[in-house]
């Protein structure tokens, strides 16, 4: 429990517990990429560094950036729209969050390799190993996610392709004017 | 005499290491860590910092020259103390806030900004001995502290509720997010050849020297098509031209930070330059040797007069494209990005592996590499030219 564990804590929850208060989608992003920031500093802090790195170039440079692109592309700042920061199901999400937090800390409380690993030292895993791992041991699901985030690729730009049989529709002065 | 040479040498060229060692020595245990890493990071942000102040003036004047007139010449000895009249101007400047404007966000977004600027800053090895950390995962690091950069840039143009500024921003996500990608690509190949991410390991591989020519890569044909496609992104990703459409000072006046004023602005526009340095100096560790001398020969002259002379000639590189080539259209722009740049640097990955594999001698190994890179990239440009249709332009709202 040291003094930096303490503030990224701190940061990380009023990060999180900021990005469901806040009405304005934007606000909710920003503290959101807070939080992904405190946590990708605490892996640091843990001596992971792939993994922080990865952390801030996935979630902040590509997850919240993608979130803040849409709310530009399509302007639906719900700044001035005001609605219950409480949804109607909250007592669903409750018990679910709960339901998903028992299973965590049951599982994490009945590891028994944890309290082991309390006395022997942390193993140093450097880039290397990782990228050597991915390319020898784990190279099938590699091979498997890259050929599914290629479909899913293909498919975004299916989707945005304007149909060839539906191209008078698809020009930009049509589109413009029913905006 | 021979010896007494190279130990001169290498004094001056540890003479910042030496210097801040003896400093640090005279503390008490305790604290010399700490001082150690404060006298770094002082060195860091005074030198590029003076170093931005430096590019203003150059820029505004190597600009003059190439659009023949005089450039800045009033404050100081031909003008060089331009960046001081400006500093002192933007400091007392009244700092305006746009009153619909999202006060916090409005604050925050050029403190994000140039703090992420200055975070690349810490894995780049400005001499021999003279990085602020050796990371393990060094290069991951740079790209990871740029990605915040692109969030500086959205909370400036959507917090000011300008149209011009959130135009500004959109554009200038848009490119960002299409750039680093060939960013990344291009730079994927060094860290393939070299095995590392680490910046220090990465330049240690090319201060080594065949006959009396270093192993740079930029001297391999992946490794010069890298370097081209690499400042070429690298431009893009620093908002500056013939990509500068974020800013576009004829059509949304300045982009994201329109609503800026005062020593704000100045912070954005640091924020640019700080930027526009740190990948410049990224290139030169992956490709140009970092510190690392060209030629064997020359090898007594202190490592960080390289890195700088390196850094000062790409900066007068992006000067002279800047008063050359004209602004890019958005269309060309995210066409450059996704059909020339994305082929031609996934090509690249190949041919940095076939290097490694392609059997006979040096020659051989680089015709056959060239060849791999020249072809495709002169079938690429002609199919991209024939897909052009000429045709008379239409407007939407004009005649």
């Amino acid at each position: 429990m040291t003094i930096l564990f303490l503030i990224l804590a701190v940061l990380a929850i009023v990060g999180a517990s900021a990005a469901m208060a806040f009405r304005s989608a934007v606000h909710a992003i920003l503290s959101l990429a807070l939080a992904f920031v405190s946590l990708a500093i605490l892996y640091l802090s843990l001596d992971a560094q792939f993994v922080g790195f990865t952390q801030i170039i996935v979630y902040v440079g590509a997850v919240a950036i993608l979130a803040v692109f849409a709310i530009m592309m399509t302007r639906s700042d719900s700044a001035h729209h005001h609605s219950e920061v409480f949804s109607k199901s909250w007592l669903t999400g409750l018990v679910l969050a709960g339901g998903v937090f028992t299973v965590l800390a049951w599982a994490v409380l009945g590891d028994k390799t944890q309290h082991a690993a309390a006395d022997t030292p942390a193993p140093v895993t450097t880039v290397t190993q990782i990228g050597e791992a991915l390319m020898q041991r784990y190279a099938f699901p590699l091979e498997i996610m890259g050929l599914l985030l290629t479909a899913a690729l293909i498919g975004a730009v299916v989707l945005a392709m304007p149909l060839l049989s539906n191209k008078s529709a698809a020009n930009p002065a049509a589109k413009g004017d029913a905006r | 005499m021979a010896s007494m040479s190279t130990g001169f040498a290498n004094q001056a060229d540890q003479i910042f290491v030496v210097l801040k060692g003896a400093v640090v020595s005279h503390l008490p245990v305790i604290l010399q860590p700490l001082v150690s890493a404060i006298i770094s990071m002082v060195g860091v942000v005074a030198v590029f910092a003076g170093l931005f102040a430096l590019t203003t003036v150059f820029e505004r004047k190597g600009l003059g020259r190439m659009q023949n007139r005089l450039g800045p010449n009033r404050v100081g000895p031909f003008g060089f103390f331009q960046p001081a009249a400006d500093g002192i101007k933007s400091l007392t400047k009244e700092d305006l806030v746009p009153r619909a404007a999202d006060k916090a966000v409005h604050f925050l977004a050029p403190v994000v900004l140039v703090a992420a600027s200055f975070l690349g800053y810490a894995v780049l090895p400005v001499g021999r001995n003279m990085v602020l950390t050796n990371l393990d995962a060094g290069v991951l690091y740079f790209f990871a502290a740029g990605s915040m950069v692109e969030l500086g840039v959205f909370m400036a143009g959507w917090s000011s509720h300008s149209k011009y500024s959130l135009l500004g921003a959109m554009r200038a996500v848009a490119q960002m997010i299409s750039y680093e990608v060939p960013l990344v690509l291009a730079s994927i190949t060094v860290i393939m050849t070299a095995g590392s991410l680490s910046t220090v390991d990465i330049v240690a591989k090319q201060a080594q020297y065949t006959g009396t020519i270093a192993h740079w890569y930029v001297f391999t044909p992946w490794g010069f098509a890298g370097f081209i496609l690499f400042m070429i992104a690298a431009t893009a990703e620093s908002n500056r031209c013939p990509f500068d459409l974020p800013e576009g000072e004829s059509e949304i006046i300045a982009g994201y930070f329109i609503e800026y004023s005062g020593f704000k602005f100045a912070l954005f526009f640091a924020g640019e330059y700080l930027g526009m340095l740190a990948t410049s100096a990224l290139a030169i560790t992956l490709f140009l040797g970092g510190w690392s001398s060209p030629f064997s020969f020359f090898t007594w002259v202190p490592s960080w007069i390289w890195f700088f002379a390196k850094l000062l000639t790409l900066i007068f590189c992006f000067i002279w494209v800047r008063g050359t080539l004209p602004r890019l259209r958005m269309d060309q722009l995210m066409g450059l990005a996704w059909k020339f740049m994305l082929p031609m640097t996934i090509l690249n990955l190949f041919v940095a592996a076939a290097w490694r594999f392609v059997p006979g001698g040096l020659p051989v190994r680089w015709f056959v590499c060239a060849a791999m890179l020249v072809i495709p990239f002169a079938l690429l440009s002609r199919g991209l030219r024939s897909e052009k249709k000429l045709q008379t332009r239409t407007y939407r709202f004009a005649e």
